[in-house]
């Protein structure tokens, strides 16, 4: 017994499985995200297809079930081009220093209750940690590192240019994803995930917190670089952003690391706010055995898939966003929107504990209620000044363009400047007083 | 130990998995030598030569680095005080709403100084 599982209760289950469990589930969670990134992978195509008018992949396999495994086989068979310039073992460990990371998160979302696994009593998940919840973040912030290095180490100004925005648009998300998490710990009272996921039996967290839900869901759409956020790979701005100048194999990795961490965060989704493998609540009421077993790794599938189809969703719904808009949205709205709803649920969890009389929480509860919507309406008031400023600024624009046509945009000269040779007279400058058109000498030149 | 040592090894497993096709890669494809091929894919047009290390790059992403870590150590200080939520009681709120305007304060100012703006 270590240290660790004396200070920290319910994990008591941990750290005792044999060597050969331990390998079997690693190589399990290895082959699940292998086998959910392929299918990501296809079905992010068909479904996006499908949502498009068109019917996507459909040759390789039954169904085009195959394709992103052709396509993987493809891509190692192409030229491993390196190119003149780059810094080669940056360049090389890059695309590594994204994937491996990648991987690790997983180890700690559980899946299921205890089971008997070739006659080993043995928790569906591979371990758990006191610092479980930490874990998660860590890897995510790791896989960033990939990104920065792999767009820096190409000497290609689009790829600095898509790390560089890779690594502040993750860090931006980070912030408003580890808010989001904090109300999850309140009411948890714990960071163990399997802890996470018994203290949901009574109630989801995704229904008792719902605004950190919801911001969890928007921040592990920016923090997995996926549209509408994916302005790091933005194809219409800086080609490939990163990974611009990655091919073969590296350019794989990048791609199966992007997948990965889809799988990651829709799990850390399910763990924390869905309630991982517990059964949703209707089912449990007419059937007591549906936590027994190996049935929870459906329940458990079934909420996975479910956020791993709002990825696609989102991304056949959406415009990619501007650059500024993604970090005034992370910036300027997630974070001060968490920072006033981490206070509200301590605020109202503290009267509750303490027996406050019910009409003091709700008196507090219609005080943040306020506090939201004059933020609300200070905000939309702002935007619609800045719209109105906007507007006026580019009807002052287009009337000085109609005025003078090459005002403000590329330098055409004027058909009436003055210049060697011409028999045009010299016009004054246009800004003094204007003469009106019909007003205007006619000069023919003639 | 023992809660860690499996996470170790699903990381060999998956370093293994990213060498391995890496090597592979870098063995099964051919071989041709080209010298554009060789330079920076920049839509065609020669180019731009980039200083080594990357060159200066707007001051935007330092000032967003200083403000993530800034938030960084407040989400540092937030998770003890909500795993212990229960145990802290009022001192814990009291204490940590005073954290929470004092980061807010260099928040506000950064807002106000323009410092999230991204034009």
């Amino acid at each position: 017994m270590t240290l660790a599982q004396g200070a920290e209760p319910g994990l008591g289950a941990f750290g005792t499985d044999p060597w050969w469990i331990t390998l079997i589930k690693a190589l399990v969670i290895f082959v699940f995200l292998m086998v959910c990134v392929l299918m990501m992978i296809m079905a992010d195509r068909k479904v996006m297809g499908r949502m498009q008018q068109r019917h996507g992949p459909n040759r390789f396999g039954p169904l085009g079930l195959l394709q992103s495994l052709a396509d993987g086989v493809k891509l190692s068979l192409k030229e491993d081009v390196i190119p003149r310039g780059v810094d080669r073992v940056v360049y090389i460990a890059a695309p590594m220093i994204a994937a491996v990371p990648a991987f690790i998160a997983f180890s700690v979302i559980p899946v299921g209750p205890e089971v008997t696994m070739f006659g080993v009593q043995t928790p569906l998940q591979l371990t758990d940690l006191p610092i479980a919840a930490l874990v998660v973040l860590a890897t995510a912030a790791i896989g960033v590192y990939g990104i920065v290095l792999g767009g820096w180490a190409s000497q290609s100004p689009y790829a600095l240019l898509g790390g560089l925005r890779a690594s502040a648009q993750v860090i931006s998300y980070e912030i408003a994803m580890g808010l989001s998490f904090v109300a999850v710990f309140m009411y948890s009272g714990t960071l163990t995930t399997s802890g996470i996921v018994e203290a949901q039996r009574p109630l989801w967290f995704a229904v008792i917190l719902l605004p950190s839900f919801l911001i969890y869901l928007v921040t592990m759409i920016g923090e997995t670089n996926r549209l509408p956020f994916d302005l790091a790979e933005g194809e219409g701005e800086i080609v490939g952003g990163f990974m611009t100048e990655y091919g073969s194999m590296k350019f794989t990795m990048f791609f199966l690391a992007e997948y990965v961490n889809m799988v990651t965060v829709a799990a850390v989704s399910v763990t924390f706010f869905l309630g991982g493998w517990l059964a949703p609540p209707p089912i449990t009421s007419f059937w007591a055995g549906a936590n027994e077993g190996y049935w929870p790794i459906l329940w458990w599938l079934v909420k996975f898939l479910a956020v791993m189809f709002l990825f696609i969703w989102v991304r056949g719904s959406l415009p990619r966003i501007r650059y500024d808009q993604l970090m005034q949205l992370g910036w300027k709205i997630l974070i001060p929107v968490q920072l006033v709803w981490i206070t509200a649920v301590a605020v109202v969890r503290i009267l509750l504990n303490e027996g406050a009389p019910i009409g003091a929480v709700a008196a507090v509860v219609a005080g943040f209620a306020l506090v939201v919507v004059a933020a609300v309406y200070g905000f939309a008031r702002s935007a619609r000044r800045r719209r109105a400023a906007e507007a006026a600024e580019r009807q002052e624009e287009l009337r000085l363009m109609r005025d003078d046509p090459a005002y403000g945009g590329f330098p055409v000269p004027p058909q009436n400047a003055p210049h060697y040779g011409s028999s045009v007279p010299a016009e004054g400058p246009r800004s003094g007083a204007r003469v009106p058109h019909d007003k205007r000498e006619e000069v023919t030149g003639a | 130990m023992e809660l860690y040592a499996p996470i170790f090894v699903l990381a060999a497993i998956g370093a293994a998995f990213v060498v391995v096709s890496m090597v592979v890669g870098s063995i099964a494809g051919p071989k041709r030598y080209n010298r554009a091929k060789l330079q920076a894919y920049e839509c065609g047009i020669e180019p731009t030569p980039q200083p080594a290390g990357g060159g200066r790059f707007t001051i935007k992403y330092y000032l967003t680095a200083m403000l993530f870590i800034v938030f960084d150590i407040e989400i540092i200080f937030l998770y003890p005080w909500a795993v212990h939520f229960d145990e802290l009681g009022v001192f814990g709120l009291i204490a940590m709403v005073l954290f929470l305007v004092n980061v807010s304060i260099a928040y506000a100012y950064e807002w106000r100084r323009g410092g999230l703006e991204w034009e």
